[in-house]
C-alpha cells in the first residue's frame, strides 16, 4: 500500500513538558501498531492524527483526506439502547432514518450483539460496551480506524473478541491504526510497529522483525521488561 | 398556646372537608408555580448545555452572572416585571398585571437563572465524560449540547425541582405582580402572609401544611422515578 499519513516534524509542549517531540512519520502499512511505555506520548499522537488535539508545531500531510472513525479505551454509551447508540453515529453523519436502522441492525450483527441490540447499552458489561462500541464505527465504514487500548480493561475473553471484530474491519479493506499493552494482541494485528519512547519515535519495523530484533536500545528494554 | 393547638385543629378540619376556597387557592400556586418552571426549563436548560460545551466570548461572564442570579430577591423580580407590565411599562398594552399570567411571568424570570445554573453543572460534567467520544463522531457543539440535554434527563429533574421549589415557596414576587386579589391572583404564599396579619392563624397554618406537603410529595416522586431510571438506563 503507499503511504497514506505523512506526520511532519509533529510538536505537541503542555506547559514546560513536550508530550510530542518532533514526530516525522510515514505510514503506509494497513495495520500498524503503536508501542512504548506508559506516557511515552502513545494516545497524543493518535489523538493529534485523529484531530482531537492540535499541534504545538509541523503538520500532518494526508496522501487523500480519509473518513476517520475512533474506538476508546473506555467506549462511552449514551443513556439509551445499543442499537440507538449505533444509529447515533450514523445519524451524526446525515444518513437517512432507515438507513441508519438497517445499518446498526447489521454492524450489531457483525459483532455478534444483535440479541442486545433493545437492552439498555450502559447495563451491557464491559467487553459487550466496546463491541457496541465497535459497532458503532463499523457502521460508520471508515477508512481509517483509530482505536486506543480498546482491550486494556478486559477480560481475556472479551479481549479475544473485540481483536477477531478489529481483524475483521481490516479484512473488509479499512486501515488500523492502534495502540495497546498486550504484546501478543500486536503481533497478531500489525503489519508494522511504531515505537515511541518520550514522545519521540525510537523506530519503525515490520512487526516479525521488532519481535525478534528490535533496532533500538529501548525498544529491546521495553520487550524485555514485557516479555520476562 | 391553646391558640397555636386551636389553629391546628382547624386546620386538620379545613384539610379534611377539602374546603373550595381552599382548594381553588392551592390549584392557582400549582397552576402558576408548573407552568413557570416548565417556561424556565425550556429556556433555561439550552442556555445551561450551551454555557457547559459552547466556545464564546462572553461565556465566562454569562456563567458567573446566572450563578449570581440565583439568589435574586423575589422582591426585586417582582417589581421589575410590575414596571414592565404596568399601564405605563413597555408591555403595558397587554393588561397583564395582576393576573395569573403576571405572576407565571415573574416566577419564570425567578428561576431561569437557577435551572441554567444548576443544568451548565450537569452537562459540564457529562461534557468532560463525552468530549472526545462526540467529537469523533462529528458531532457539533450545538448537537453535543443537545445530546446531553438528553442524556442527563434524569440528572437535570434535580434543576426543575429545585426551580419548581423556589417558585411555589416564593411570596415577593407573586404578591407584587399578582396583587393578593381573593380569588384571582391569591397563592398560598400570599393567602400565608396575608391571613396570619390579619390573624387568622387556622387557614395559614393549614395552607402551610399543604405548600410543605407539596413540596415533599414532588420530591419523593421525583427522586423515585430518577432511582428507576437510573437502574433502567444505567
Amino acid at each position: 500500500m503507499n503511504t497514506w499519513l505523512t506526520i511532519e516534524r509533529l510538536g505537541l509542549t503542555e506547559g514546560s513538558t513536550r508530550i510530542i517531540d518532533d514526530v516525522s512519520l510515514s505510514l503506509a502499512a494497513q495495520r500498524t501498531v503503536v508501542l512504548g511505555p506508559n506516557g511515552a506520548g502513545k494516545s497524543t499522537l493518535l489523538r493529534l492524527i485523529h484531530g482531537l488535539l492540535h499541534p504545538s508545531e509541523g503538520a500532518l500531510r494526508w496522501a487523500q483526506p480519509l473518513s476517520q472513525a475512533m474506538v476508546f479505551q473506555r467506549p462511552i454509551m449514551l443513556r439509551t439502547t445499543a442499537l440507538a447508540n449505533v444509529v447515533y453515529g450514523l445519524k451524526l453523519k446525515g444518513h437517512a432514518k432507515e438507513v441508519c436502522q438497517r445499518r446498526a441492525l447489521d454492524s450489531l450483527a457483525h459483532v455478534g450483539l444483535e440479541h442486545l441490540a433493545q437492552r439498555p447499552a450502559r447495563l451491557l458489561s464491559g467487553g459487550e460496551q466496546q463491541r457496541v462500541a465497535l459497532a458503532r464505527v463499523w457502521a460508520l465504514e471508515p477508512e481509517l480506524l483509530i482505536l486506543d487500548e480498546p482491550t486494556a480493561s478486559l477480560d481475556p475473553a472479551s479481549s479475544r473478541e473485540v481483536e477477531r471484530i478489529i481483524n475483521e474491519i481490516a479484512a473488509s479493506g479499512t486501515r488500523i491504526l492502534m495502540t495497546t499493552h498486550n504484546l501478543g494482541q500486536a503481533r497478531r494485528i500489525a503489519e508494522e510497529i511504531v515505537f515511541i519512547d518520550r514522545g519521540r519515535i525510537a523506530e519503525q519495523t515490520p512487526v516479525a522483525e521488532f519481535f525478534t530484533q528490535p533496532r533500538t536500545l529501548a525498544a529491546q528494554d521495553f520487550l524485555q521488561e514485557e516479555m520476562p | 398556646m391553646t391558640e397555636f393547638s386551636d389553629s391546628f385543629l382547624t386546620a386538620w378540619q379545613l384539610l379534611a372537608a377539602s374546603d373550595a376556597r381552599l382548594s381553588a387557592i392551592v390549584l392557582l400556586s400549582l397552576r402558576v408555580s408548573l407552568a413557570a418552571t416548565v417556561i424556565a426549563c425550556v429556556i433555561g436548560m439550552p442556555i445551561g448545555a450551551l454555557l457547559a460545551v459552547g466556545r464564546f466570548p462572553g461565556r465566562r461572564v454569562l456563567i458567573v452572572l446566572f450563578n449570581g442570579l440565583m439568589g435574586l430577591p423575589p422582591v426585586v423580580v417582582g417589581l421589575l416585571v410590575y414596571l414592565l407590565l404596568s399601564r405605563a411599562g413597555p408591555l403595558g398594552q397587554f393588561g397583564l398585571l395582576f393576573s395569573p399570567t403576571a405572576m407565571v411571568i415573574a416566577q419564570a424570570v425567578l428561576v431561569t437563572p437557577i435551572v441554567a445554573a444548576l443544568t451548565r453543572q450537569v452537562i459540564a460534567d457529562e461534557w468532560s465524560e463525552y468530549r472526545e467520544q462526540l467529537r469523533s463522531l462529528g458531532a457539533s457543539r450545538a448537537r453535543a449540547a443537545a445530546t446531553l440535554l438528553w442524556d442527563g434527563r434524569f440528572s437535570l429533574s434535580t434543576a426543575a425541582l429545585a426551580g419548581f421549589g423556589r417558585a411555589i415557596a416564593e411570596v415577593g414576587a407573586v404578591m407584587i405582580v399578582g396583587g393578593n386579589i381573593d380569588g384571582v391572583t391569591r397563592v398560598m404564599t400570599t393567602t400565608i402572609a396575608l391571613e396570619t396579619s390579619k390573624g387568622d392563624l387556622p387557614l395559614a397554618l393549614a395552607l402551610g401544611f399543604i405548600l410543605i406537603a407539596v413540596v415533599l410529595a414532588i420530591n419523593a416522586v421525583a427522586y423515585a422515578v430518577r432511582g428507576w431510571a437510573e437502574r433502567r438506563w444505567g
